[in-house]
């Protein structure tokens, strides 16, 4: 009866999701739209050895072999619905009613895998708890803003590494350990994580004495092989491997995307801005460099003027020294608990120092950290100002006029819902109402001054630290969106994504160096 | 709980028509605007609202100008659609539903809820819910494009100002919100007979019903100052709010005169001028038992009622009423919703039912679908108290014959108006009857919608009884 009414409220709290996204059908979506109906198309009409060679379109398969049998899986039912979806040629760019309504109805039905992720995740959790985490991850509105309008299937990616996620808490690593290995083979994008699992793994499940323990390590080492070898085995067989993997990694590409993700590397580049210019003031000879940070690297020359070139080896050496700590309490104590918080934590040293990375990538750490958000106090304060300043950080993905009410709309709504589900669970019964109705975000801080007394008795405020970070958000996006039109015109273009992406790399390094210091501190 | 634009395309037919006339309001000087002229050609579009309308327009054609000097240019602007125009237009209409209706409707559940004593938070969350997530003002305003947030927020302002005993600031905004689109009207013996009966229990009910008369007078007279001058000018003015030469009724529309119509053809029957004597009796008729009730015994649960009754009969029997009207009647059921839930539930229901043809013509039919099960959803949240009435009433053998036959009787309909949604929208009609469905349909709503009615009336006219025998008591 419990868990009946449980699944019921659950499938409640999807179906007003599903609402929602239906609502958003018609409205904007990127490239990323045309890439998957080709990828329809292309595992569709060619056999397997063609796959990853076929260049009918600039729109390549650059995802492992997984998600393209996902795809073919798909384009099953896009031929029966409208075959000119997946026809090669005469599909391309095709944005008939037909295939916006499939793609867009295959993300939201793809969604019941995320939900099936946190269902799993949330059997055992209390009432308040499970509804928390439930308007976190499925009403998540950044989730919601990259799949549903830019066109991804996250939701349905990160359904497994909840579900790895579920049965690691559950100490059923060898399950976890399979999921997440079918998860790289769906997207190699999530491998940050691996060498903590590798750790976890290898200290919690294998560590079990001389026979028993090889025993263990031997048979998780042969599931993982069996879900590679499942993947890539077809085009190993074809003698595609190679090209394979140059689709893969595509390493070409240069340190920041175009926008630029608000990560480390931010700070760096402007360093090195500062640095040229103010050498230059003081006379000395500085170059303007040849290369641009997104483009790709043009033979030795680097694109700092001052400061020195960043390869893709450095960042990845870089991800490991951020990831040694958790490396090490992974072996000293592994406990099933903490494995989401060591995931999401891997996930955010991947963000912050990795090479090329995508402002989508930040889902990759706000959602599993939403499941230890409900945990205390602390981490819901951190869950609150991260989700926000990462949702806020998508904001430029979506640049059309028309969609401007519906991702403010959508992160304030959040918020609010957020503030009012931290409070119910944080209030003590003898703390003063600490709830708020429908307020900017500005004027959240005359509020949240007014019942300060509640915070010294364990109630969910923010301290004036959080609340100037949350109003120059607000600052931000009024001077990007108003000011700067109105005052500059049309002269620096690129300032007011420069200072989104700055301001919330900011709150990202931050949380970083939060979790950092929960997980040393933590025996 | 906040509006979701559906961003559909705006429709030739209502956004050219307030694009129009913002180009005449800006362009022309006052007195022209209802004039027939060679820069204001009052058959395309011409304007017919009341001038409070007209400022609006006005007021939304400078924020357009500013942006878009040719969507509002004389002439050249017409039929002018661009996306920029299109983002523009959509932008005035969300900033005045979210400064008007959303504070009004705050305002409401904020003196609603501190004078009800037993409702709970979780009660007061979903009532507002309800009321800003009201599916059928969002595909109006929003999908088909029109601007009744501004005069239903205004009438729950003037609704809640009575809740508070605020009289003359309740009528300022009534008549505000009458000069804003006529269709408020609907309201007026509702706001009448409750403030004459309130004036009628004090001491000096002549000085009471003097200070409210002035106040309505100096509201008219402020918002329609340019037309006051000269009888032509109002007249001009009035003619263009009533087009009587329309007709009783136009298209498929849920009330008395259009169903009946399948049986007596009135149109073929009277002139248009005996059908205006004909239905303005039938409402006033139908609105008298609610303007006695509130009359003899004004309280503020009464009023509610009577807000609900009054425009139902309005809607039921008056002249030229459109489909969208049904967002009249379905604003005091809302206010009403934590007393009345299932009434509340099948009045949205049939309400969207009723203008589904139309916002099939409007290609609008994923919002219908979509805002209508995030209603149902919201409606029944787990949290909330969905579906049961809040003072249950004990189970009583007797009446479990009549109970079931009807659930039976509303599960039955639900189901046919279903599939009928899908059959509107899958079939095609037989060629003798190209109108049957929507005939169907509006046939199904006005039998719900007569039931409802006469269940508010027969609730409201109960109120009294139980506050006759209340004063009984405290004579005794």
């Amino acid at each position: 009866m419990e868990s009946s009414s449980s699944t019921r409220q659950l499938l409640w709290f999807f179906a007003i999701a599903v609402c929602v996204k239906l609502l958003l059908i018609p409205a904007y979506h990127s490239t990323d739209f045309e890439v998957h109906r080709h990828w329809l198309a292309l595992t569709h009409s060619l056999p397997l050895s063609n796959w990853y060679a076929d260049e009918t379109s600039p729109w390549t398969l650059d995802y492992p072999p997984f998600f393209a049998c996902f795809e073919r899986f798909l384009s099953i039912f896009a031929h029966y619905i409208d075959p000119q979806i997946v026809d090669l040629h005469n599909g391309l760019n095709y944005r008939a009613n037909s295939a916006i309504y499939f793609l867009r109805i295959s993300v939201i039905l793809s969604d019941l895998w995320l939900l099936y992720g946190v269902y799993r995740l949330t059997k055992n959790a209390d009432v308040k708890r499970r509804y928390l985490i439930w308007v976190l991850i499925v009403w998540s509105p950044a989730l919601v803003m990259v799949d549903h309008l830019h066109f991804q299937y996250n939701g349905f990616l990160l359904g497994w590494l909840l579900l790895s996620i579920s049965f690691l808490q559950e100490g059923k690593d060898l399950m976890g350990g399979f999921l997440f290995a079918v998860l790289l083979c769906f997207k190699h994008l999530f491998a940050v994580a691996a060498p903590v699992y590798f750790v976890y793994l290898l200290r919690h499940y294998c560590w079990k004495g001389l026979v028993r323990g090889f025993s263990r390590l031997s048979v998780l080492g042969a599931v993982v092989v069996a879900v590679f070898a499942a993947a890539y085995g077809p085009f190993l067989y074809h003698g595609q491997i190679q090209q394979v993997f140059n689709r893969m990694f595509p390493f070409g590409r240069g340190l920041c995307h175009a926008y630029w993700a608000p990560n480390f590397w931010v700070f760096y580049i402007i360093l090195d801005k500062v640095f040229s210019f103010f050498l230059k003031k003081f006379g000395f000879s500085i170059q303007i460099p040849a290369a641009s940070f997104t483009g790709g690297l043009v033979g030795d020359s680097s694109p700092f003027a001052v400061l020195p070139k960043i390869s893709p080896s450095t960042t990845l050496i870089m991800v490991l020294l951020a990831l040694s700590p958790c490396f090490i309490k992974a072996w000293t104590n592994p406990q099933p608990r903490m494995v989401a918080r060591w995931i999401a934590y891997a996930y955010t040293c991947g963000f912050l120092f990795g090479w090329h990375v995508h402002e989508k990538a930040s889902l990759h750490f706000v959602i599993p950290l939403a499941i230890v958000a409900v945990q205390s106090l602390e981490d819901a304060k951190h869950y609150f100002m991260l989700s926000i300043v990462s949702c806020y950080s998508l904001f430029p993905l979506l640049y059309e006029g028309q969609e401007y009410p519906i991702k403010v709309l959508l992160l304030l709504l959040h918020s609010i819902l957020m503030w009012l589900g931290f409070s119910t669970k944080f209030t003590r019964a003898s703390a003063p109402n600490t709830m708020v109705t429908a307020k900017k975000k500005g004027a959240q801080s005359k509020s949240i001054e007014s019942s300060s007394p509640a915070a010294e008795k364990g109630g969910f405020t923010i301290g004036w630290v959080g609340k100037s970070y949350l109003l120059g958000l607000l600052l931000v996006e009024i001077w990007g969106q108003f000011l700067h039109p109105y005052l500059l015109g049309d002269k620096f273009p690129f300032v007011p994504l420069m200072l989104i992406s700055t301001y919330c790399a900011f709150g990202i390094m931050y949380s970083w160096i939060w979790q950092l210091r929960w997980i040393i501190s933590t025996t | 709980m906040v509006v979701v634009d559906s961003q559909s395309p705006p429709k030739f037919g209502d956004y050219e028509a307030q694009r129009h006339w913002m180009e005449i309001t800006l362009n022309l000087p006052v007195l022209e605007w209802y004039r027939n002229s060679t820069g204001n050609d009052l058959s395309y579009w011409g304007l017919d609202y009341p001038p409070l309308t007209a400022y609006q327009s006005y007021f939304h054609g400078l924020f357009l100008r500013f942006f878009d000097p040719d969507s509002v240019s004389l002439f050249t602007s017409r039929g002018y659609e661009t996306y920029v125009g299109k983002l523009l237009m959509r932008w005035t209409v969300l900033s005045s539903d979210t400064l008007i209706f959303f504070p009004a409707i705050f305002y409401f559940a904020f003196v609603y809820h501190s004078s009800c004593h037993s409702s709970r938070k979780n009660d007061c969350a979903w009532h507002i819910a309800m009321l800003l997530l009201n599916p059928c003002l969002i595909l109006i305003d929003h999908g088909h494009f029109q601007y009744n947030c501004i005069s239903l927020g205004l009438t729950v302002a003037a609704i809640a100002a009575i809740l508070s005993q605020r009289e003359l600031l309740a009528s300022c905004l009534f008549t505000l919100a009458l000069s804003h689109k006529q269709m408020s009207v609907y309201y007026a013996p509702a706001f009448f007979s409750h403030l004459l009966g309130k004036c009628l229990r004090r001491k000096n009910p002549i000085h009471g019903v003097a200070k409210l008369g002035l106040t309505v007078l100096g509201t008219f007279t402020v918002v329609w100052w340019p037309y006051l001058h000269s009888t032509d000018a109002l007249l001009g003015v009035l003619s263009r709010l009533a087009p009587f030469e329309r007709g009783i009724y136009e298209d498929y529309v849920a009330n008395f005169w259009c169903t009946s119509s399948v049986i007596i053809k009135w149109k073929r029957l009277f002139s248009v001028h005996s059908l205006k004597f004909i239905s303005l009796t039938a409402t006033v008729l139908t609105c008298l038992p609610s303007m006695v009730q509130q009359v003899m015994a004004p309280s503020s649960r009464g009023f509610l009622y009577g807000l609900l009754n009054s425009s139902f009969a309005f809607y039921l029997f008056s002249f030229q009423v459109h489909e969208k009207s049904i967002l009249l009647p379905l604003l005091p059921a809302s206010l009403l919703a934590l007393e009345e839930r299932r009434p509340f539930k099948w009045l949205m229901f049939y309400g969207l039912f009723s203008m589904f043809p139309l916002l099939c013509r409007d290609k609008l039919v994923l919002p219908y679908f979509a805002l209508h099960a995030l209603f149902m959803l919201l409606y029944h949240a787990p949290c909330g108290h969905g579906g049961r009435p809040r003072n249950a009433r004990p189970n009583n053998t007797k009446f479990d014959y009549f109970d079931s036959f009807k659930t039976f009787m509303n599960g039955f309909i639900y189901l046919s108006s279903f599939i009928l949604h899908i059959v509107y929208l899958t079939m095609h009609p037989p060629e003798k009857f190209p109108y049957l469905f929507e005939a169907i349909i509006m046939l199904i709503c006005f039998y719900q919608f007569a039931l409802l009615a006469f269940y508010t009336n027969v609730k409201q006219w109960s109120l009294l009884e139980h506050s006759t025998t209340e004063e009984e008591k405290k004579l005794i």
